[in-house]
């Protein structure tokens, strides 16, 4: 297997890492954070406190 | 498994406000250097390299008139969604589904296009290496997921590693128009011999006008980062002004690189024409500058749109234009995150079509129905809140002059991309009716009407 075929292959598993993380992320903080709180962002809306945005 | 839920439901989470001038820069010019590197040549075909030279300058033109009145607009609303945001307040909810969508599927076609074109360029590489027709696609797919993953993790670094690698893309192509020894003509640089005015006539010259958008489409979308701004009224002016003049000076060194060093017949079919330039000096350097460089630009390009297309997606939501799901904030990364996520699936799947003319068409049209929006914006914008009224962080000058010459710049690309491109015109244009009737006989009424007007100002004169 030369050189090219390893990096293509280690692209697509690379690629697929990649969104199994976001994907993981993503199901985490829908189990943590409720849903009115993440989809609380208003157009103007001042800054989140430092105590909830290091949660 | 049993998840401790954190609720606060009278605190709101927002998009983190970390960007400053030089991360606008690094977007704007970051979206639009790659057509420096590729498509801009295409308008060589239609009106030969003169003609190439005259849509430069008139389509720079243009897109002066757009980073002017964008300037002005967004200085004031900042918001996430740019001018779906402005046209919301300006015009109506119609014309702001419209806009988003025009921004949305302008940005998320640019990039499939630069993630088809990097997984082509590194095919070529390993052609050359010996390894003939290697599956482009892995290679595609990886730009599209390690840009999106770089996205969801937050704006900063995101923006951050788009101006190093746009930095280095602009000042290659400097090396390399010092590097042909442009006060020596006819060492290197073949102008008199290469150039033989206007193959087509005049008509060529609007032909190519289409192409010419090559050169600076993107720059309108610094606006879309204006809720992730220090200072809004600030960064975004200064990106947005600083990156059209860095890219009337790149289009202008590209031009005459190219058109000394290459026959205007093989320039205007040429997939890479800055590399293909650096090789005809056989200068290894030069090369190998060109090569990175065009790489950089893809990438810069794709890591731009899918930020752009995400903040688009993610106003429209969180206005419940579309479902309101997309609208979430990441609690840690503060980044829309699923809009990140969701776009993904969509670009990968236009990457893989390999459709490359048609994407970058319908992403061409997209813009220039943008465009024509902002000059309507701009007259009632003026005319609802006249100078004074509101606070304005940048105001700009001869108005009404831009807002007409860009009516009028697009009208003539309108007619110019009927030229070549009437039927997917057509189509463009059926889709968007298509689109306005279901916003306005299915999605409306899931819109919130009392929350749509968001921004401090007073009663708009006449009403």
């Amino acid at each position: 297997m030369g050189f090219w075929q390893i990096f293509s292959d280690l692209s697509w598993a690379v690629s697929v890492l990649m969104a199994v993380w976001m994907i993981y992320d993503t199901w985490r903080v829908q189990q943590e954070y409720d849903e009115s709180f993440l989809m609380s962002s208003r157009e103007g809306a001042e800054e989140l406190t430092a105590k909830e945005t290091d949660k | 498994m049993s998840a401790q839920v954190i609720e606060a439901p009278k605190q709101h989470i927002s998009l983190k406000k970390v960007l400053s001038p030089i991360h606008i820069w690094g977007l704007g010019v970051g979206i639009v250097l790659v057509g420096e590197y590729m498509g801009w040549n295409f308008s060589v075909a239609k009106g030969g390299a003169l003609g190439s030279l005259i849509a430069c300058w008139v389509i720079g033109l243009l897109y002066t008139c757009v980073a002017m009145i964008d300037s002005e607009v967004t200085s004031t609303v900042a918001a996430a969604g740019g001018q779906y945001t402005q046209a919301k307040h300006i015009i109506g909810p119609l014309m702001a589904f419209n806009v988003a969508l025009y921004l949305v599927l302008a940005y998320t076609m640019l990039e499939a296009a630069d993630a088809t074109v990097f997984g082509d360029l590194l095919q070529e590489v390993a052609g050359n290496f010996g390894v003939a027709n290697l599956d482009p696609r892995p290679f595609a797919f990886l730009c599209i997921m390690f840009l999106a993953w770089l996205n969801y993790r937050g704006v900063f670094v995101t923006l951050t590693f788009n101006f190093v690698i746009t930095a280095f893309a602009f000042v290659a192509i400097i090396l390399v128009f010092f590097g042909v020894a442009p006060w020596s003509p006819g060492v290197v640089l073949h102008h008199a011999d290469l150039i033989h005015g206007l193959p087509y006539g005049w008509i060529g010259i609007i032909a190519a006008f289409q192409f010419g958008m090559w050169y600076y489409l993107g720059i309108e979308g610094t606006c879309q980062a204006a809720e992730e701004c220090r200072s809004a009224a600030r960064s975004i002016p200064l990106g947005t002004m600083s990156g059209m003049i860095t890219l009337v000076i790149a289009a202008s060194l590209t031009w005459y690189i190219c058109s000394g060093l290459l026959p205007w017949e093989y320039l205007g079919q040429a997939t890479t024409p800055l590399y293909d330039a650096a090789r005809v000096t056989n200068s290894t350097w030069m090369q190998v500058v060109m090569f990175v460089a065009t790489v950089f630009s893809n990438l810069a390009s794709a890591n731009g749109c899918i930020n752009d297309a995400s903040r688009a997606w993610f106003s429209l939501s969180r206005d419940r234009y579309m479902p309101p799901v997309f609208g979430a904030v990441h609690p840690r990364y503060r980044t829309p995150y699923r809009s990140v996520l969701f776009l993904i699936p969509i670009a990968v799947s236009i990457a893989f079509t390999n459709l490359l003319d048609q994407i970058i068409t319908f992403s061409i049209l997209s813009g220039l129905l943008g465009y024509t929006f902002m000059s309507i914006n701009m007259m009632r914008f003026r005319r609802l809140w006249p100078l004074g009224s509101i606070h304005r962080g940048y105001i700009h000058p001869f108005h009404p002059l831009p807002a007409v010459m860009l009516f009028l710049l697009c009208t003539t690309v309108y007619f110019a991309t009927y030229l070549g491109y009437g039927s997917q015109l057509l189509a463009i244009m059926a889709f968007f009716i298509i689109a306005s009737l279901w916003f306005s006989l299915h999605r409306y009424k899931f819109v919130k009407r009392g929350d749509q007007f968001t921004m401090p100002w007073p009663r708009p004169k006449g009403y």
